[in-house]
């Protein structure tokens, strides 16, 4: 194997058609990075869900003295004995791992501190304004809403029952539809890119063909002529993933920038970065490497 | 050394054979004409050789192998032991005149050391010294015939094939690149060279094959270009 020689043919050929070269490399770079950008989101998906999944609960309002709602204007605000009756369902329903009481006092206190940067709300809510509830968590946050939910409004003394994952559905399908979108421009861009790797090396071929027929003439093996194309199919989607690997970085950064406008925590670690510009690599090189191969079957047949 | 027996080629499309039913012999060390005008088959006898081309019947033995047993993945091997001269040079017109014999040696993975070693001998052989760096358009047509000859020669093989090696060439070159084929042939490689060239032919007193219309009419052992007998 002479891999000087080789590299030599591959430099030439990559020379030869320069202004192709550099269309392929900037179109493996843009659909690998779009591919990557895709990724990257169903991650971010995947962890914002899986953050929310232990945290999601089921709040429980109870009637309160100045809630003018029908359910609780029928029998004033709630009685202990209501309460005890509320607890002794929710103790069994077997959908539910744990519950805890909020008392009106500390819903009063967690709003202090939730507003504490805002004056305005700070004193407009006062003790009393806030119901108490029971925060309920259930084995599985989206699946067993609804039937805890059932079970428990009508019941008296009970308000109404607000759903966490209601609110992040909306959420979901934003995210959901931002990465489908990624991921069907990604898709086109990708077979664009198949279509140009081909097209490529039938040009590389075609430039090359005095050699590639004295190569036959002389019995070089299959491999050593089609080699140097393979290489030069394998080095433009190396070029183009490197430089998609430094737009993934950037995206990354832009998702860290994004950390400050939302109170729960949206960046990725470096390992799903990394994860994500493997995988690139690997589809990069794989499209690469197999578009040529078969491009080459077709022109250099022996 | 190459071997045909009962030897048809028929391309699809064409109402005669190019080659029907031929049987022959060349020894090792032979120098072998093959005469015949155009559209007589004598490049497809020489493509069937290459195993460019599979017969449509009969069975061809070069250098000892069978072709019709040869896998497509081993044809470079035989190619190896097969070197060719064509009327067009075909020589790579980026190259210098030793590149161009070195990049036959190249692609088949010889070391660079032995490059080094071989390329300049055959240079001499073909009466080339002193023009390693020179590129194709600088030379005469004589002289590229001669850079193609080394280029076919440098991996020593057993065979040479020669298809109208003298087609583009004057008279009075072509003398020259028979002498370097003679030169070639008594190296003890097997020399088939195709040829309209009569005047070579009746000088050399070589073998003579004659092929018409596909088929071998006249094998001499020391014959002449023409039809005398």
């Amino acid at each position: 194997m002479r891999a000087q020689f080789v590299f030599g043919e591959v430099w030439v050929g990559l020379r030869r058609n320069l202004t192709m070269t550099v269309a392929l490399i900037v179109v493996v770079a843009i659909s690998l990075s779009l591919l990557g950008t895709g990724l990257l989101f169903v991650k971010q998906v995947d962890h914002t869900r899986s953050l929310w999944q232990s945290r999601l609960a089921l709040s429980v309002y109870l009637c309160s003295a100045v809630n003018p709602d029908t359910n609780c204007a029928k029998n004033g605000p709630v009685t202990d004995a209501e309460k005890a009756q509320i607890e002794h369902t929710l103790n069994n329903l077997p959908q539910v791992v744990s519950f805890t009481y909020q008392s009106q006092q500390q819903a009063y206190q967690q709003a202090r501190q939730l507003f504490a940067n805002e004056p305005v709300m700070l004193n407009f809510v006062q003790p009393g304004d806030l119901p108490a509830s029971f925060q309920v968590k259930m084995k599985n946050a989206e699946a067993d809403a609804v039937p805890v939910t059932d079970a428990l409004l009508g019941q008296p003394g009970v308000d109404s029952v607000g759903n966490d994952s209601a609110i992040l559905t909306k959420f979901y399908q934003l995210l959901d539809g931002a990465r489908n979108a990624v991921i069907v421009v990604a898709i086109i861009l990708i077979v664009a890119a198949i279509l140009l790797v081909a097209n490529t090396i039938r040009l590389s071929a075609f430039n090359r063909r005095r050699e590639t027929a004295i190569m036959r003439l002389v019995g070089a093996s299959n491999f050593y002529v089609q080699l140097p194309f393979l290489v030069e199919g394998m080095i433009a989607g190396l070029f183009g993933w490197l430089i998609a690997t430094g737009l993934l970085a950037g995206a990354q950064a832009g998702l860290d920038g994004l950390q400050q406008y939302f109170p729960f925590p949206v960046s990725l670690s470096t390992t799903d970065l990394v994860e994500v510009v493997i995988v690139t690599m690997l589809i990069g090189l794989v499209l690469c490497g197999s578009t040529s191969f078969l491009t080459l079957r077709r022109y250099l047949r022996v | 050394m190459i071997h045909f027996e009962n030897v048809t080629k028929a391309y699809p499309n064409q109402s005669r054979p190019a080659l029907e039913s031929v049987n022959l012999d060349v020894e090792k060390g032979e120098f072998v004409f093959l005469v015949g005008p155009s559209g007589s088959g004598k490049s497809t006898f020489l493509r069937l050789i290459l195993r460019e081309e599979r017969p449509s019947e009969g069975r061809i033995y070069v250098a000892g192998r069978d072709l019709a047993r040869l896998t497509n993945w081993k044809v470079p091997q035989l190619r190896r032991r097969i070197g060719c001269v064509f009327q067009d040079f075909r020589l790579l017109p980026a190259k210098n005149v030793y590149q161009n014999i070195a990049f036959a040696l190249e692609v088949i993975g010889k070391p660079r050391r032995f490059i080094r070693k071989v390329v300049p001998e055959v240079i001499d052989l073909v009466g080339l010294e002193g023009k390693h760096d020179r590129m194709p358009d600088e030379l005469s047509g004589g002289e590229q015939q001669r850079v193609a000859m080394a280029r076919a020669f440098v991996n020593r093989p057993m065979i040479l094939l020669a298809d109208e090696p003298t087609g583009n060439i004057d008279p009075a070159t072509s003398i020259g690149i028979m002498k370097v084929l003679d030169r070639i042939n008594r190296t003890g490689t097997t020399v088939v060279m195709a040829t309209h060239d009569a005047a070579i032919v009746d000088s050399m007193r070589k073998r003579v094959i004659e092929l018409e219309y596909g088929k071998v009419v006249r094998d001499q052992t020391r014959g002449v270009y023409g039809q005398a007998y």
